[in-house]
Protein backbone atom coordinates (compact mmCIF):
# COMPACT_ATOMS: atom_id res chain seq x y z
CA UNK A 1 0.00 0.00 0.00
CA UNK A 2 2.87 2.40 0.65
CA UNK A 3 3.76 2.13 -3.04
CA UNK A 4 0.26 3.23 -3.96
CA UNK A 5 0.63 6.23 -1.64
CA UNK A 6 3.94 7.21 -3.22
CA UNK A 7 2.53 6.82 -6.75
CA UNK A 8 -0.45 8.99 -5.83
CA UNK A 9 1.97 11.62 -4.45
CA UNK A 10 3.83 11.61 -7.77
CA UNK A 11 0.56 12.03 -9.66
CA UNK A 12 -0.39 14.85 -7.28
CA UNK A 13 2.79 16.89 -7.67
CA UNK A 14 2.82 16.34 -11.44
CA UNK A 15 -0.66 17.88 -11.45
CA UNK A 16 0.56 20.81 -9.32
CA UNK A 17 3.28 21.57 -11.86
CA UNK A 18 0.94 21.14 -14.85
CA UNK A 19 -1.72 23.24 -13.15
CA UNK A 20 0.79 25.97 -12.37
CA UNK A 21 1.89 26.02 -16.01
CA UNK A 22 -1.76 26.57 -16.91
CA UNK A 23 -2.02 29.46 -14.45
CA UNK A 24 0.59 31.41 -16.40
CA UNK A 25 -1.66 31.92 -19.46
CA UNK A 26 -5.03 33.71 -19.56
CA UNK A 27 -6.74 30.99 -21.60
CA UNK A 28 -5.55 27.99 -19.60
CA UNK A 29 -5.64 29.57 -16.14
CA UNK A 30 -9.08 28.39 -15.01
CA UNK A 31 -8.33 24.81 -16.04
CA UNK A 32 -4.87 25.05 -14.44
CA UNK A 33 -6.43 25.94 -11.11
CA UNK A 34 -8.84 22.98 -11.35
CA UNK A 35 -5.95 20.63 -12.15
CA UNK A 36 -3.94 21.86 -9.17
CA UNK A 37 -7.00 21.50 -6.93
CA UNK A 38 -7.58 17.95 -8.20
CA UNK A 39 -3.91 17.22 -7.46
CA UNK A 40 -4.47 18.45 -3.92
CA UNK A 41 -7.50 16.18 -3.54
CA UNK A 42 -5.43 13.20 -4.73
CA UNK A 43 -2.64 14.07 -2.27
CA UNK A 44 -5.14 14.23 0.61
CA UNK A 45 -6.70 10.88 -0.42
CA UNK A 46 -3.20 9.37 -0.60
CA UNK A 47 -2.34 10.49 2.90
CA UNK A 48 -5.69 9.25 4.23
CA UNK A 49 -4.89 5.81 2.73
CA UNK A 50 -1.47 6.01 4.39
CA UNK A 51 -2.91 6.69 7.84
CA UNK A 52 -6.01 4.45 7.49
CA UNK A 53 -5.19 2.59 10.74
CA UNK A 54 -5.10 5.77 12.78
CA UNK A 55 -6.79 6.02 16.17
CA UNK A 56 -7.65 9.68 15.60
CA UNK A 57 -10.28 9.48 12.82
CA UNK A 58 -12.65 11.66 14.82
CA UNK A 59 -10.15 14.52 15.08
CA UNK A 60 -9.12 14.17 11.43
CA UNK A 61 -12.62 14.24 9.97
CA UNK A 62 -13.56 16.99 12.42
CA UNK A 63 -10.52 19.10 11.52
CA UNK A 64 -11.13 18.81 7.79
CA UNK A 65 -14.82 19.65 8.24
CA UNK A 66 -14.15 22.69 10.45
CA UNK A 67 -11.55 23.95 7.96
CA UNK A 68 -14.00 23.69 5.06
CA UNK A 69 -16.85 25.29 7.01
CA UNK A 70 -14.66 28.21 8.13
CA UNK A 71 -12.85 28.62 4.80
CA UNK A 72 -15.46 28.46 2.06
CA UNK A 73 -17.93 31.21 3.08
CA UNK A 74 -15.36 34.06 3.33
CA UNK A 75 -13.64 32.84 0.15
CA UNK A 76 -16.97 32.98 -1.72
CA UNK A 77 -18.36 36.17 -0.22
CA UNK A 78 -15.43 38.54 0.23
CA UNK A 79 -15.49 41.48 -2.16
CA UNK A 80 -12.87 41.60 -4.91
CA UNK A 81 -11.41 44.75 -3.34
CA UNK A 82 -10.60 42.84 -0.15
CA UNK A 83 -8.85 40.00 -1.96
CA UNK A 84 -5.29 41.07 -1.06
CA UNK A 85 -5.92 40.77 2.67
CA UNK A 86 -7.78 37.49 2.21
CA UNK A 87 -4.80 36.02 0.35
CA UNK A 88 -2.55 37.29 3.15
CA UNK A 89 -4.79 35.59 5.72
CA UNK A 90 -4.90 32.22 3.91
CA UNK A 91 -1.14 32.43 3.47
CA UNK A 92 -0.70 33.10 7.18
CA UNK A 93 -2.70 30.07 8.34
CA UNK A 94 -0.54 27.91 6.04
CA UNK A 95 2.57 29.14 7.85
CA UNK A 96 0.76 28.61 11.15
CA UNK A 97 0.11 24.98 10.23
CA UNK A 98 3.82 24.34 9.74
CA UNK A 99 4.76 26.02 13.02
CA UNK A 100 2.09 24.07 14.94
CA UNK A 101 3.24 20.75 13.42
CA UNK A 102 6.81 21.48 14.57
CA UNK A 103 5.49 22.32 18.05
CA UNK A 104 3.51 19.04 18.24
CA UNK A 105 6.51 17.05 16.97
CA UNK A 106 8.68 18.58 19.66
CA UNK A 107 6.21 17.65 22.42
CA UNK A 108 5.62 14.18 21.00
CA UNK A 109 9.34 13.35 20.95
CA UNK A 110 10.18 14.96 24.32
CA UNK A 111 12.17 17.74 22.68
CA UNK A 112 13.43 15.56 19.80
CA UNK A 113 15.23 13.27 22.30
CA UNK A 114 13.14 10.21 21.34
CA UNK A 115 12.88 10.49 17.54
CA UNK A 116 12.05 7.18 15.84
CA UNK A 117 13.51 8.13 12.46
CA UNK A 118 17.11 7.17 11.81
CA UNK A 119 18.97 9.34 10.94
CA UNK A 120 17.18 11.93 13.03
CA UNK A 121 19.17 14.97 11.85
CA UNK A 122 16.98 15.94 8.85
CA UNK A 123 13.88 15.53 11.01
CA UNK A 124 15.20 17.81 13.73
CA UNK A 125 16.80 20.43 11.47
CA UNK A 126 13.80 20.45 9.13
CA UNK A 127 11.35 20.82 12.01
CA UNK A 128 13.29 23.66 13.65
CA UNK A 129 13.64 25.51 10.34
CA UNK A 130 9.93 25.01 9.66
CA UNK A 131 9.08 26.27 13.15
CA UNK A 132 10.99 29.53 12.66
CA UNK A 133 9.86 30.31 9.11
CA UNK A 134 6.29 29.15 9.73
CA UNK A 135 5.94 31.39 12.77
CA UNK A 136 7.45 34.40 10.95
CA UNK A 137 5.04 33.86 8.07
CA UNK A 138 1.99 33.43 10.33
CA UNK A 139 2.49 36.58 12.40
CA UNK A 140 3.83 38.59 9.47
CA UNK A 141 0.76 37.72 7.41
CA UNK A 142 -1.55 38.67 10.27
CA UNK A 143 0.07 42.12 10.39
CA UNK A 144 -0.23 42.46 6.60
CA UNK A 145 -3.90 41.48 6.91
CA UNK A 146 -4.63 44.01 9.64
CA UNK A 147 -2.79 46.75 7.76
CA UNK A 148 -4.73 46.16 4.54
CA UNK A 149 -8.02 45.74 6.41
CA UNK A 150 -7.11 49.02 8.14
CA UNK A 151 -7.57 47.55 11.61
CA UNK A 152 -4.49 49.32 12.94
CA UNK A 153 -4.70 52.75 14.48
CA UNK A 154 -3.33 55.26 11.94
CA UNK A 155 -1.33 57.20 14.54
CA UNK A 156 0.16 53.99 15.92
CA UNK A 157 1.08 52.95 12.38
CA UNK A 158 2.76 56.30 11.70
CA UNK A 159 4.81 56.05 14.88
CA UNK A 160 5.90 52.53 14.00
CA UNK A 161 6.91 53.53 10.48
CA UNK A 162 8.86 56.48 11.86
CA UNK A 163 10.83 54.27 14.24
CA UNK A 164 11.66 51.64 11.61
CA UNK A 165 15.34 51.71 12.53
CA UNK A 166 14.51 50.57 16.07
CA UNK A 167 12.55 47.61 14.73
CA UNK A 168 15.42 46.60 12.48
CA UNK A 169 17.76 46.56 15.46
CA UNK A 170 15.26 44.45 17.40
CA UNK A 171 14.97 42.09 14.43
CA UNK A 172 18.71 41.45 14.36
CA UNK A 173 18.61 40.60 18.07
CA UNK A 174 15.54 38.37 17.55
CA UNK A 175 17.11 36.57 14.58
CA UNK A 176 20.25 35.81 16.60
CA UNK A 177 18.10 34.66 19.54
CA UNK A 178 15.99 32.38 17.32
CA UNK A 179 19.05 30.74 15.78
CA UNK A 180 20.64 30.33 19.23
CA UNK A 181 17.51 28.67 20.65
CA UNK A 182 17.25 26.38 17.61
CA UNK A 183 20.91 25.35 17.98
CA UNK A 184 20.42 24.70 21.71
CA UNK A 185 17.38 22.50 21.02
CA UNK A 186 19.30 20.70 18.29
CA UNK A 187 22.28 20.01 20.56
CA UNK A 188 20.02 18.76 23.36
CA UNK A 189 18.29 16.35 20.97
CA UNK A 190 20.30 13.32 21.99
CA UNK A 191 18.61 10.14 23.25
CA UNK A 192 21.10 10.14 26.14
CA UNK A 193 19.85 13.52 27.36
CA UNK A 194 16.86 14.26 29.55
CA UNK A 195 13.79 15.56 27.66
CA UNK A 196 14.13 19.24 26.67
CA UNK A 197 11.42 21.30 28.45
CA UNK A 198 8.57 22.47 26.23
CA UNK A 199 9.32 26.09 27.14
CA UNK A 200 12.15 26.05 24.59
CA UNK A 201 10.01 25.36 21.55
CA UNK A 202 7.48 27.92 22.79
CA UNK A 203 10.32 30.42 23.17
CA UNK A 204 11.47 29.67 19.63
CA UNK A 205 7.96 30.17 18.21
CA UNK A 206 7.46 33.40 20.20
CA UNK A 207 10.81 34.88 19.17
CA UNK A 208 10.20 33.97 15.51
CA UNK A 209 6.66 35.32 15.76
CA UNK A 210 7.89 38.65 17.16
CA UNK A 211 10.32 38.77 14.26
CA UNK A 212 7.41 38.33 11.83
CA UNK A 213 5.49 41.14 13.56
CA UNK A 214 8.47 43.49 13.67
CA UNK A 215 9.49 42.89 10.05
CA UNK A 216 6.08 43.73 8.60
CA UNK A 217 4.87 46.43 11.06
CA UNK A 218 7.22 49.23 9.96
CA UNK A 219 6.79 48.51 6.25
CA UNK A 220 4.43 51.10 4.87
CA UNK A 221 2.86 52.26 1.69
CA UNK A 222 3.48 50.90 -1.72
CA UNK A 223 5.66 48.07 -0.45
CA UNK A 224 2.78 45.99 0.94
CA UNK A 225 2.20 43.90 -2.25
CA UNK A 226 5.83 42.87 -2.24
CA UNK A 227 5.57 41.82 1.39
CA UNK A 228 2.57 39.55 0.79
CA UNK A 229 4.40 37.90 -2.08
CA UNK A 230 7.51 37.47 0.08
CA UNK A 231 5.49 35.88 2.90
CA UNK A 232 3.86 33.57 0.34
CA UNK A 233 7.31 32.38 -0.78
CA UNK A 234 8.37 31.94 2.86
CA UNK A 235 5.38 29.73 3.64
CA UNK A 236 6.30 27.62 0.60
CA UNK A 237 9.84 27.20 1.91
CA UNK A 238 8.59 26.25 5.36
CA UNK A 239 6.30 23.64 3.74
CA UNK A 240 9.32 22.21 1.88
CA UNK A 241 11.32 22.08 5.14
CA UNK A 242 8.44 20.29 6.86
CA UNK A 243 8.38 17.88 3.90
CA UNK A 244 12.07 17.10 4.41
CA UNK A 245 11.44 16.53 8.12
CA UNK A 246 8.49 14.20 7.46
CA UNK A 247 10.08 12.53 4.41
CA UNK A 248 7.03 13.53 2.35
CA UNK A 249 7.90 14.14 -1.32
CA UNK A 250 4.60 15.79 -2.22
CA UNK A 251 5.25 18.45 0.43
CA UNK A 252 8.85 18.93 -0.70
CA UNK A 253 7.90 19.47 -4.36
CA UNK A 254 4.82 21.63 -3.78
CA UNK A 255 6.53 23.71 -1.08
CA UNK A 256 9.68 24.27 -3.09
CA UNK A 257 7.81 25.22 -6.27
CA UNK A 258 5.91 27.84 -4.32
CA UNK A 259 9.13 29.01 -2.67
CA UNK A 260 10.82 29.43 -6.06
CA UNK A 261 7.88 30.99 -7.90
CA UNK A 262 7.07 33.26 -4.97
CA UNK A 263 10.65 34.53 -4.93
CA UNK A 264 10.46 35.33 -8.64
CA UNK A 265 7.15 37.11 -8.27
CA UNK A 266 8.54 39.11 -5.32
CA UNK A 267 11.55 40.05 -7.37
CA UNK A 268 9.44 41.12 -10.36
CA UNK A 269 7.37 43.38 -8.15
CA UNK A 270 10.38 44.85 -6.37
CA UNK A 271 12.00 45.53 -9.76
CA UNK A 272 8.90 47.30 -11.00
CA UNK A 273 9.36 49.73 -8.13
CA UNK A 274 13.10 49.99 -8.65
CA UNK A 275 13.65 48.73 -5.13
CA UNK A 276 15.53 45.74 -3.82
CA UNK A 277 13.97 43.24 -1.44
CA UNK A 278 16.53 43.97 1.32
CA UNK A 279 15.80 47.70 0.94
CA UNK A 280 12.10 47.05 1.44
CA UNK A 281 12.52 44.75 4.42
CA UNK A 282 15.36 46.62 6.12
CA UNK A 283 14.64 50.23 5.19
CA UNK A 284 11.12 51.53 4.77
CA UNK A 285 10.84 55.00 3.25
CA UNK A 286 7.72 56.00 5.14
CA UNK A 287 9.74 58.14 7.56
CA UNK A 288 11.39 60.22 4.85
CA UNK A 289 8.15 60.71 2.93
CA UNK A 290 6.82 63.32 5.35
CA UNK A 291 9.69 65.72 4.90
CA UNK A 292 9.64 65.30 1.11
CA UNK A 293 5.96 66.20 1.13
CA UNK A 294 6.43 69.41 3.07
CA UNK A 295 8.94 70.75 0.56
CA UNK A 296 6.94 70.13 -2.59
CA UNK A 297 3.60 71.13 -1.08
CA UNK A 298 4.81 74.75 -0.94
CA UNK A 299 4.70 75.42 -4.70
CA UNK A 300 1.96 75.38 -7.33
CA UNK A 301 -1.77 75.71 -7.25
CA UNK A 302 -4.44 73.11 -7.79
CA UNK A 303 -7.12 73.59 -10.48
CA UNK A 304 -10.47 71.97 -9.85
CA UNK A 305 -12.78 71.04 -12.70
CA UNK A 306 -16.33 69.76 -13.13
CA UNK A 307 -17.77 66.55 -14.52
CA UNK A 308 -19.20 68.44 -17.51
CA UNK A 309 -15.80 69.90 -18.43
CA UNK A 310 -14.15 66.54 -18.08
CA UNK A 311 -16.80 64.94 -20.30
CA UNK A 312 -16.33 67.57 -23.04
CA UNK A 313 -12.54 67.22 -22.92
CA UNK A 314 -12.71 63.49 -23.34
CA UNK A 315 -15.52 63.41 -25.90
CA UNK A 316 -13.47 65.45 -28.37
CA UNK A 317 -10.18 63.65 -27.79
CA UNK A 318 -8.63 61.20 -30.21
CA UNK A 319 -7.26 59.00 -27.49
CA UNK A 320 -8.02 58.69 -23.79
CA UNK A 321 -5.87 56.69 -21.40
CA UNK A 322 -7.41 55.53 -18.14
CA UNK A 323 -4.97 55.10 -15.23
CA UNK A 324 -6.67 53.09 -12.49
CA UNK A 325 -5.41 52.89 -8.91
CA UNK A 326 -6.43 51.81 -5.46
CA UNK A 327 -9.12 54.50 -5.32
CA UNK A 328 -10.92 52.71 -8.14
CA UNK A 329 -10.85 49.50 -6.13
CA UNK A 330 -12.13 51.15 -2.98
CA UNK A 331 -14.98 52.89 -4.79
CA UNK A 332 -15.82 49.75 -6.82
CA UNK A 333 -15.79 52.03 -9.86
CA UNK A 334 -14.75 49.44 -12.45
CA UNK A 335 -18.23 49.01 -13.95
CA UNK A 336 -18.78 52.77 -14.08
CA UNK A 337 -15.44 53.22 -15.82
CA UNK A 338 -16.31 50.54 -18.36
CA UNK A 339 -19.63 52.26 -19.08
CA UNK A 340 -17.87 55.60 -19.58
CA UNK A 341 -15.32 53.97 -21.89
CA UNK A 342 -18.10 52.42 -23.98
CA UNK A 343 -19.73 55.81 -24.52
CA UNK A 344 -16.39 57.29 -25.54
CA UNK A 345 -15.72 54.43 -27.93
CA UNK A 346 -19.13 54.95 -29.56
CA UNK A 347 -17.94 58.48 -30.31
CA UNK A 348 -14.81 57.10 -31.95
CA UNK A 349 -12.47 57.90 -29.08
CA UNK A 350 -9.83 55.27 -28.53
CA UNK A 351 -9.72 54.20 -24.87
CA UNK A 352 -6.78 52.36 -23.34
CA UNK A 353 -5.98 51.37 -19.79
CA UNK A 354 -2.48 51.93 -18.41
CA UNK A 355 -1.72 49.46 -15.65
CA UNK A 356 1.26 50.03 -13.41
CA UNK A 357 2.66 46.74 -12.08
CA UNK A 358 2.01 47.72 -8.48
CA UNK A 359 -1.14 49.81 -8.87
CA UNK A 360 -3.53 48.85 -6.09
CA UNK A 361 -2.34 46.63 -3.31
CA UNK A 362 -1.22 43.59 -5.30
CA UNK A 363 0.30 43.03 -8.74
CA UNK A 364 -2.49 42.54 -11.23
CA UNK A 365 -5.06 43.93 -8.78
CA UNK A 366 -6.32 46.42 -11.38
CA UNK A 367 -6.43 43.81 -14.14
CA UNK A 368 -8.65 41.59 -12.01
CA UNK A 369 -11.05 44.44 -11.24
CA UNK A 370 -11.25 45.67 -14.83
CA UNK A 371 -11.71 42.10 -16.08
CA UNK A 372 -14.65 41.85 -13.68
CA UNK A 373 -16.21 44.76 -15.60
CA UNK A 374 -15.57 42.98 -18.92
CA UNK A 375 -12.79 45.28 -20.08
CA UNK A 376 -11.04 43.52 -22.96
CA UNK A 377 -7.76 41.83 -22.09
CA UNK A 378 -6.06 43.64 -25.01
CA UNK A 379 -7.11 47.11 -23.87
CA UNK A 380 -5.10 46.77 -20.63
CA UNK A 381 -1.58 47.94 -21.38
CA UNK A 382 1.43 47.30 -19.23
CA UNK A 383 3.66 50.19 -18.20
CA UNK A 384 6.45 49.64 -20.72
CA UNK A 385 4.01 49.29 -23.61
CA UNK A 386 2.07 52.47 -22.94
CA UNK A 387 4.63 54.91 -21.55
CA UNK A 388 5.63 56.04 -25.07
CA UNK A 389 2.01 56.85 -25.87
CA UNK A 390 1.28 59.50 -23.24
CA UNK A 391 2.91 62.26 -25.27
CA UNK A 392 0.52 61.42 -28.13
CA UNK A 393 -2.54 61.27 -25.87
CA UNK A 394 -5.04 64.12 -25.57
CA UNK A 395 -6.56 63.24 -22.20
CA UNK A 396 -5.32 60.97 -19.46
CA UNK A 397 -7.78 60.32 -16.67
CA UNK A 398 -6.22 59.14 -13.42
CA UNK A 399 -8.78 57.35 -11.23
CA UNK A 400 -7.65 56.93 -7.65
CA UNK A 401 -4.00 56.37 -8.51
CA UNK A 402 -1.28 58.52 -6.99
CA UNK A 403 2.24 57.29 -6.28
CA UNK A 404 2.53 55.34 -9.54
CA UNK A 405 1.96 58.58 -11.52
CA UNK A 406 4.24 60.82 -9.44
CA UNK A 407 6.72 62.56 -11.78
CA UNK A 408 8.98 63.22 -8.77
CA UNK A 409 10.14 59.64 -9.25
CA UNK A 410 11.65 60.75 -12.57
CA UNK A 411 12.60 64.37 -11.87
CA UNK A 412 13.32 64.98 -8.19
CA UNK A 413 16.43 63.15 -6.98
CA UNK A 414 15.66 64.10 -3.38
CA UNK A 415 12.29 62.32 -3.47
CA UNK A 416 12.07 59.06 -1.52
CA UNK A 417 10.60 57.34 -4.57
CA UNK A 418 13.21 58.75 -6.99
CA UNK A 419 14.07 56.10 -9.58
CA UNK A 420 10.84 54.13 -9.25
CA UNK A 421 9.41 53.48 -12.74
CA UNK A 422 6.16 55.39 -13.12
CA UNK A 423 3.49 55.94 -15.74
CA UNK A 424 4.52 59.14 -17.54
CA UNK A 425 1.07 60.65 -17.16
CA UNK A 426 2.52 64.17 -16.93
CA UNK A 427 3.59 63.97 -20.60
CA UNK A 428 0.05 63.80 -21.98
CA UNK A 429 -1.58 66.98 -23.27
CA UNK A 430 -4.06 67.19 -20.45
CA UNK A 431 -4.60 65.22 -17.29
CA UNK A 432 -7.76 64.80 -15.25
CA UNK A 433 -7.13 63.46 -11.77
CA UNK A 434 -10.09 61.95 -9.99
CA UNK A 435 -9.48 61.97 -6.27
CA UNK A 436 -11.40 62.16 -3.03
CA UNK A 437 -9.24 64.92 -1.54
CA UNK A 438 -5.77 66.42 -1.74
CA UNK A 439 -4.35 63.89 0.73
CA UNK A 440 -1.16 62.16 -0.31
CA UNK A 441 -0.96 58.55 -1.50
CA UNK A 442 -0.39 55.40 0.49
CA UNK A 443 3.36 56.07 0.49
CA UNK A 444 2.74 59.49 2.07
CA UNK A 445 4.55 61.49 -0.61
CA UNK A 446 3.31 64.67 -2.30
CA UNK A 447 2.57 64.49 -6.02
CA UNK A 448 3.65 67.48 -8.19
CA UNK A 449 1.44 66.10 -10.97
CA UNK A 450 -1.58 67.58 -9.18
CA UNK A 451 -0.22 71.13 -9.40
CA UNK A 452 1.07 70.87 -12.99
CA UNK A 453 -0.32 73.28 -15.63
CA UNK A 454 -2.03 70.63 -17.74
CA UNK A 455 -3.67 68.94 -14.76
CA UNK A 456 -7.17 69.56 -13.48
CA UNK A 457 -8.60 67.87 -10.42
CA UNK A 458 -12.03 66.30 -10.17
CA UNK A 459 -12.73 65.82 -6.47
CA UNK A 460 -15.13 63.16 -5.24
CA UNK A 461 -15.78 59.46 -4.89
CA UNK A 462 -14.42 57.67 -7.98
CA UNK A 463 -17.65 55.77 -8.76
CA UNK A 464 -19.90 58.78 -8.26
CA UNK A 465 -17.74 61.13 -10.33
CA UNK A 466 -17.26 58.67 -13.18
CA UNK A 467 -21.04 58.20 -13.15
CA UNK A 468 -21.54 61.98 -13.43
CA UNK A 469 -19.06 62.19 -16.30
CA UNK A 470 -20.97 59.37 -18.01
CA UNK A 471 -24.26 61.25 -17.62
CA UNK A 472 -22.67 64.35 -19.14
CA UNK A 473 -21.35 62.28 -22.04
CA UNK A 474 -24.85 60.96 -22.71
CA UNK A 475 -26.33 64.44 -23.13
CA UNK A 476 -23.48 65.86 -25.21
CA UNK B 1 22.13 5.83 5.85
CA UNK B 2 21.61 9.28 4.39
CA UNK B 3 20.49 8.06 0.94
CA UNK B 4 16.87 8.97 1.63
CA UNK B 5 17.83 12.48 2.70
CA UNK B 6 20.06 12.96 -0.35
CA UNK B 7 17.28 11.77 -2.65
CA UNK B 8 14.91 14.24 -0.99
CA UNK B 9 17.42 17.08 -1.35
CA UNK B 10 17.80 16.21 -5.05
CA UNK B 11 14.00 16.45 -5.39
CA UNK B 12 14.07 19.75 -3.50
CA UNK B 13 16.67 21.30 -5.82
CA UNK B 14 14.96 20.08 -8.98
CA UNK B 15 11.58 21.32 -7.76
CA UNK B 16 13.16 24.73 -7.17
CA UNK B 17 14.30 24.91 -10.78
CA UNK B 18 10.91 23.73 -12.03
CA UNK B 19 9.35 26.55 -10.00
CA UNK B 20 11.64 29.11 -11.62
CA UNK B 21 11.12 27.71 -15.13
CA UNK B 22 7.33 27.52 -14.92
CA UNK B 23 6.84 31.00 -13.52
CA UNK B 24 9.39 33.14 -15.32
CA UNK B 25 7.01 34.23 -18.08
CA UNK B 26 3.69 35.40 -16.73
CA UNK B 27 1.76 38.47 -17.91
CA UNK B 28 1.23 41.08 -15.15
CA UNK B 29 -2.49 40.52 -15.48
CA UNK B 30 -2.17 37.08 -13.98
CA UNK B 31 0.13 37.97 -11.09
CA UNK B 32 -2.64 38.20 -8.50
CA UNK B 33 -4.38 34.94 -9.48
CA UNK B 34 -0.97 33.28 -9.71
CA UNK B 35 0.00 34.44 -6.23
CA UNK B 36 -3.33 33.15 -4.99
CA UNK B 37 -2.82 29.86 -6.85
CA UNK B 38 0.64 29.25 -5.39
CA UNK B 39 -0.84 30.24 -2.04
CA UNK B 40 -3.37 27.42 -2.43
CA UNK B 41 -0.67 24.94 -3.46
CA UNK B 42 1.41 25.51 -0.34
CA UNK B 43 -1.74 24.39 1.44
CA UNK B 44 -0.01 21.03 0.93
CA UNK B 45 1.05 21.58 4.56
CA UNK B 46 -2.31 20.02 5.40
CA UNK B 47 -0.63 16.71 4.49
CA UNK B 48 1.89 17.25 7.26
CA UNK B 49 -0.87 17.81 9.81
CA UNK B 50 -2.69 14.68 8.57
CA UNK B 51 0.43 12.48 8.63
CA UNK B 52 1.49 13.53 12.11
CA UNK B 53 -2.02 13.37 13.55
CA UNK B 54 -2.60 10.04 11.80
CA UNK B 55 0.49 8.43 13.28
CA UNK B 56 -0.19 9.80 16.76
CA UNK B 57 -1.29 7.09 19.21
CA UNK B 58 -4.87 7.46 20.44
CA UNK B 59 -3.69 7.84 24.04
CA UNK B 60 -1.34 10.73 23.28
CA UNK B 61 -1.65 13.83 25.50
CA UNK B 62 -4.51 16.16 24.64
CA UNK B 63 -2.16 19.12 24.38
CA UNK B 64 -0.53 17.56 21.29
CA UNK B 65 -3.89 16.54 19.86
CA UNK B 66 -5.27 20.07 20.21
CA UNK B 67 -2.20 21.64 18.58
CA UNK B 68 -2.45 19.22 15.65
CA UNK B 69 -6.21 19.71 15.36
CA UNK B 70 -5.69 23.47 15.02
CA UNK B 71 -2.89 22.80 12.52
CA UNK B 72 -5.26 20.63 10.49
CA UNK B 73 -7.98 23.31 10.54
CA UNK B 74 -5.45 25.97 9.46
CA UNK B 75 -4.09 23.77 6.67
CA UNK B 76 -7.57 22.97 5.38
CA UNK B 77 -8.44 26.68 5.45
CA UNK B 78 -5.35 27.40 3.37
CA UNK B 79 -6.21 24.78 0.73
CA UNK B 80 -9.94 25.36 0.41
CA UNK B 81 -9.81 29.14 0.71
CA UNK B 82 -6.86 29.37 -1.66
CA UNK B 83 -8.42 27.41 -4.50
CA UNK B 84 -11.86 29.01 -4.18
CA UNK B 85 -10.40 32.54 -4.17
CA UNK B 86 -8.21 31.76 -7.18
CA UNK B 87 -11.19 30.37 -9.06
CA UNK B 88 -13.22 33.51 -8.33
CA UNK B 89 -10.41 35.73 -9.61
CA UNK B 90 -9.99 33.65 -12.76
CA UNK B 91 -13.72 33.52 -13.45
CA UNK B 92 -13.38 37.17 -14.46
CA UNK B 93 -11.07 36.32 -17.32
CA UNK B 94 -13.57 33.99 -18.95
CA UNK B 95 -14.84 35.37 -22.26
CA UNK B 96 -18.32 36.83 -21.87
CA UNK B 97 -18.64 38.37 -25.33
CA UNK B 98 -22.37 37.84 -25.78
CA UNK B 99 -23.14 39.57 -22.49
CA UNK B 100 -20.95 42.54 -23.40
CA UNK B 101 -22.59 42.94 -26.79
CA UNK B 102 -26.09 42.83 -25.37
CA UNK B 103 -25.35 45.36 -22.64
CA UNK B 104 -23.57 47.67 -25.08
CA UNK B 105 -26.63 47.63 -27.35
CA UNK B 106 -29.05 48.39 -24.54
CA UNK B 107 -26.83 51.21 -23.27
CA UNK B 108 -26.57 52.62 -26.79
CA UNK B 109 -30.36 52.69 -26.94
CA UNK B 110 -30.52 54.53 -23.63
CA UNK B 111 -28.11 57.14 -24.89
CA UNK B 112 -30.16 57.55 -28.07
Amino acid sequence: MSYLVTILYIVAFAMFIYGLMGLTGPKTAVRGNYIAAAGMAIAVIAVLIDIRDTENWGLIVGGLAVGVILGVPPALKTKMTAMPQLVALFNGVGGGTVALIAWAEFLDSNGFTTVDDVPSVPFIVGSLFAAIIGSVSFWGSLVAFSKLQELLNKNFEKKVVASAKLFQLANIVLAVAAIAIAIYIGLQADPANAPTPAIWIVALLVVAGLMGLFVVLPIGGADMPVVISLLNALTGLSAAAAGLALNNQAMIVAGMIVGASGSILTNLMAKAMNRSIPAIVFGSFGGDGGSGGVVSASGGTVKATSAADAAIQMAYANQVIVVPGYGLAVAQAQHAVKEMAELLEQRGVEVKYAIHPVAGRMPGHMNVLLAEADVAYDAMKEMDDINGEFSRTDVTIVIGANDVTNPAARLDSSSPIYGMPILNVDQSKSVIVLKRSMSSGYAGIDNPLFTADQTSMLFGDAKKMVGEVTEELKVL
Amino acid sequence: MYTELLANIAILVLAGFVGFAVISKVPNTLHTPLMSGTNAIHGIVVLGALVVLGHLPGDAPWSIKIILFVALVFGTLNVVGGFVVTDRMLAMFKPKKDVVKASAESKGADAR
